[in-house]
């Protein structure tokens, strides 16, 4: 739909830069005007559990007892507390409330905004999961409603674009990015100033824009929860990263089997579209950008940086070799920028309080936060941002809790299913894409699995084998079929065939598939292979000599045919 | 050669929207299967003279990636979610039960065509692990009786136990 039908349809006029400041002031005094907020997430996370119940049980509560003039009931996207779900905040005050249900929403309007009487027992009391983290990125989920940009530019939105396209040349806003030293968020940690620079330098036109949403990791939803929860912290950040590099289109690459995030985004780009943020001479200045959605379609390669592109331009999601990096021929041959969605949600902030400011948060050379899904076997699984730097144990067991029902820590699976298991000597390591790397995991897109001693390590990292053996695309030859003789020899040690000299041939072909293999899935799909052979190798040997598996999780079949005959 | 019917017409519309771009592909064979439930032979190959592409690529595209399904699915549709969380909190255990309780292996449907499994890598509801999708409904924190019970309730079986 053409951006002039839509003004038509909604009576919504072409905005200025000086109109968004306005635009703020309004919302904000509207906002003001409510004595109460109550904020119910609505995120894939607590849909399940019936948040959309409560979000109407709410709204009618508050009509019921008379205080719809006082009291403002707004669907947000994730509080962070996945675990006691549905979750619900109530402002002023940041009441946290836990699973709660349509019958206690009534109470909870009736006791604290009638009465003004916080519901004590309903309250999140673990107060240790929000200590230790640092919401910047996330700053909005669980506070605005993602569905209406209103909110979003009252949370100071899109004012920094407005600071680029007023007052900062393109060249500028690259020196602040550099400035801030900001990193890749998708995994790599490539710095983020640098690449622009890359693009920004290349003289040819059209340039593009891919934003990577493919969290294809399995147990990650970082980048999801975002999407749901400040949908437009994604947009302004790729307008900015547009403005900076000079770029032409960007496409948001998103997984379909995020539904809900699609359609946020999806309402998100209408509603900037028909308010002149994105299209054709945005706020009536020179610039212009359009944004539109590709959706994958479950290919974990996909979020490769080359593979994405083939994947935009409608074909099998093979990566090709580099160099030429995107940077200089990526779509259509053409300039792109690729750039994980948390990294540009990182933008506008970085912009609107200045580099300078973003590079003191976090360790010296990681700067910022990182957002990381926290599940498996913890007390406290959840969304959570955490400044980098601090160590993995703060995250498990003080975020975290511990794995629960007195089981004793086993393992940590850092960065998806090419990241590492790392064991509990390795607790004390500090969260940055050095200390990761060196331990033999990696950053990822932000995952961290516990798992408990109830898992058999050798069971475990035959899982992530079987995972890259059905996602490998078959391009290379090392990850095709080396892959595969890794899952068969895994399968035969844990049927019971296990030799001592399956060790030195796992260790050996997993160094092959590493130095051979194109992309960055086969370069890292050896990874949990060889972390468990470093921490591990008591169980691998427990399993090839003496034939046992402590958590008793492998069957071991041909060996008790053998004993019985 | 693909039936004359609204679905076609809501198909055709959809790739006159993408100005018959040949890019387009991945969105087209989406809404393709949002109309149609899944991608066979007759589909594809409408698809491919459409955007003027050679059916081989359109195949090859479609067969590539995960989500597009190439098999009519049953009437119902259980999905375990085989991420890394749910792996870990026991979706193996689930499925194979489920596997042996209903006599269908994993990708596949019952002979009668009233259930298929599948398993996903990850829809990304890890908080409440393992979790199972069973028609729309998610189902978290589930076992592997709760599971059974109810795919039993749907398929309106006389074995359901009152529970």
């Amino acid at each position: 739909m053409s951006s002039k039908r839509l003004n038509f349809c909604w009576g919504v006029k072409k905005l200025k830069p000086a109109d968004i400041i306005h635009l703020a002031e309004t919302e904000l005094d509207a906002h003001r005007s409510y004595k109460y907020r109550i904020n119910v997430c609505c995120s894939s996370g607590c849909i399940p559990f019936g948040a959309l119940k409560v979000l109407k049980a709410f709204e009618e509560a508050v009509k019921e007892f008379g205080v719809q003039k006082e009291c403002k009931v707004a669907r947000t996207g994730c509080i962070g507390t996945c675990s006691v779900g549905p979750a619900v905040m109530v402002e002023p005050g940041d009441y946290l409330y836990q699973s709660v249900t349509p019958e206690k929403a009534r109470q909870i309007v009736r006791d604290h905004v009638v009465l003004g009487l916080p519901v004590k027992e309903m309250l999140y009391g673990n107060k240790a999961y929000f200590e230790k983290q640092h919401r910047l990125v996330m700053k909005n989920a669980g506070k605005i409603d993602p569905y209406r940009i209103e909110d979003y530019i009252a949370a100071g939105g899109y004012s920094a674009l407005v600071k680029c396209l007023l007052r900062m040349s393109p060249k500028e806003v690259i020196d602040e990015v550099w400035l801030s030293g900001l990193r890749g968020r998708g995994g790599a940690g490539f710095k983020t100033g640098q690449k622009w620079t890359f693009v920004a330098r290349a003289h040819r036109s059209p340039k593009y824009i891919v934003a990577n949403l493919d969290e294809g990791d399995p147990g990650v939803f970082a980048n999801r929860t975002l999407a749901e929860a400040d949908p437009h912290a994604i947009i302004e950040g790729m307008l900015i990263a547009a403005y900076a590099t000079e770029a032409n289109k960007g496409y948001i690459y998103i997984r379909a089997e995020y539904p809900l995030a699609v359609e946020t985004l999806k309402k998100a780009l209408d509603r900037a579209r028909a308010m002149n943020l994105v299209g054709q001479n945005i706020l009536e200045t020179n610039f212009s950008f359009d944004i539109e959605l590709r959706l994958g379609a479950g290919a974990f390669v996909a979020g490769e940086e080359t593979a994405i592109l083939a994947s935009v331009e409608g074909n099998r999601a093979n990566p090709r070799p580099r160099p030429p990096y995107p940077a200089a021929s990526g779509l259509w041959k053409s300039p792109t920028l690729i750039d994980n969605v948390e990294t540009l949600a990182n933008i506008p902030q970085i912009i609107s309080h200045g580099g300078l400011w973003f590079s003191k948060i976090g360790s010296p050379t990681c700067t910022g936060t990182k957002c990381f899904s926290l599940t498996g076997k913890v007390k406290n699984p959840g969304l959570i941002e955490i400044p980098m730097g601090i160590t993995l144990r703060e995250v498990i067991f003080d975020i975290g809790g511990g794995p629960p029902d007195n089981k004793k820590f086993k393992a940590v699976l850092v960065g998806g299913p090419s990241g590492g298991c790392l064991p509990e000597t390795m607790l004390d390591l500090p969260i940055d894409y050095e200390s990761l790397t060196k331990a033999g995991a990696i950053m990822g897109s932000g995952g961290i699995v516990v798992i408990d001693e109830d898992s058999c390590m050798v069971d475990t990292a035959k899982f992530f084998i079987d995972f890259c053996v059905d996602e490998s695309c078959g391009k290379c030859t090392p990850c095709r079929v080396g892959l595969h003789k890794i899952q068969e020899t895994y399968t035969r040690i844990m049927d019971g065939e296990g030799k001592p000299e399956d060790l030195d041939f796992l260790r050996s072909i997993s160094s092959y598939i590493q130095d051979a293999s194109l992309c960055g899935l086969g370069q890292t799909a050896p990874n949990p292979v060889l972390t468990t052979l470093r921490y591990f190798g008591k169980e691998y040997n427990e399993h090839i000599v003496d034939k046992k598996c402590v958590a008793g999780k492998c069957s071991f079949k041909h060996q008790v045919k053998e004993d019985e005959l | 050669m693909l039936k004359e019917d609204n679905r076609k017409l809501m198909l055709e519309k959809a790739i006159k929207d993408h100005q018959y771009q040949a890019s387009a592909l991945l969105e087209i064979l989406h809404k393709a299967q949002e109309l149609y439930g899944y991608l066979n032979r007759e589909i594809l190959s409408f698809v491919a003279s459409s955007l003027k592409l050679p059916p081989s690529h359109v195949y090859g595209v479609a067969a590539f990636y995960n989500y597009f399904r190439l098999k009519q699915p049953g009437e119902h549709v259980v999905t375990t979610c085989m991420g890394t969380a749910c792996y870990v909190k026991g979706a193996e255990d689930i499925i194979s039960a489920v596997e042996k309780e209903f006599n269908v292996k994993r990708g596949d449907s019952t002979a009668d065509g009233k259930l298929s499994i599948f398993t996903t890598r990850c829809i990304g509801a890890c908080a409440m692990a393992p979790s199972i999708v069973i028609d729309d409904e998610v189902v978290g924190k589930a076992t592997k009786e709760i599971v059974i019970e109810k795919i039993k309730l749907l398929l309106g079986g006389k074995k359901t136990e009152t529970s």
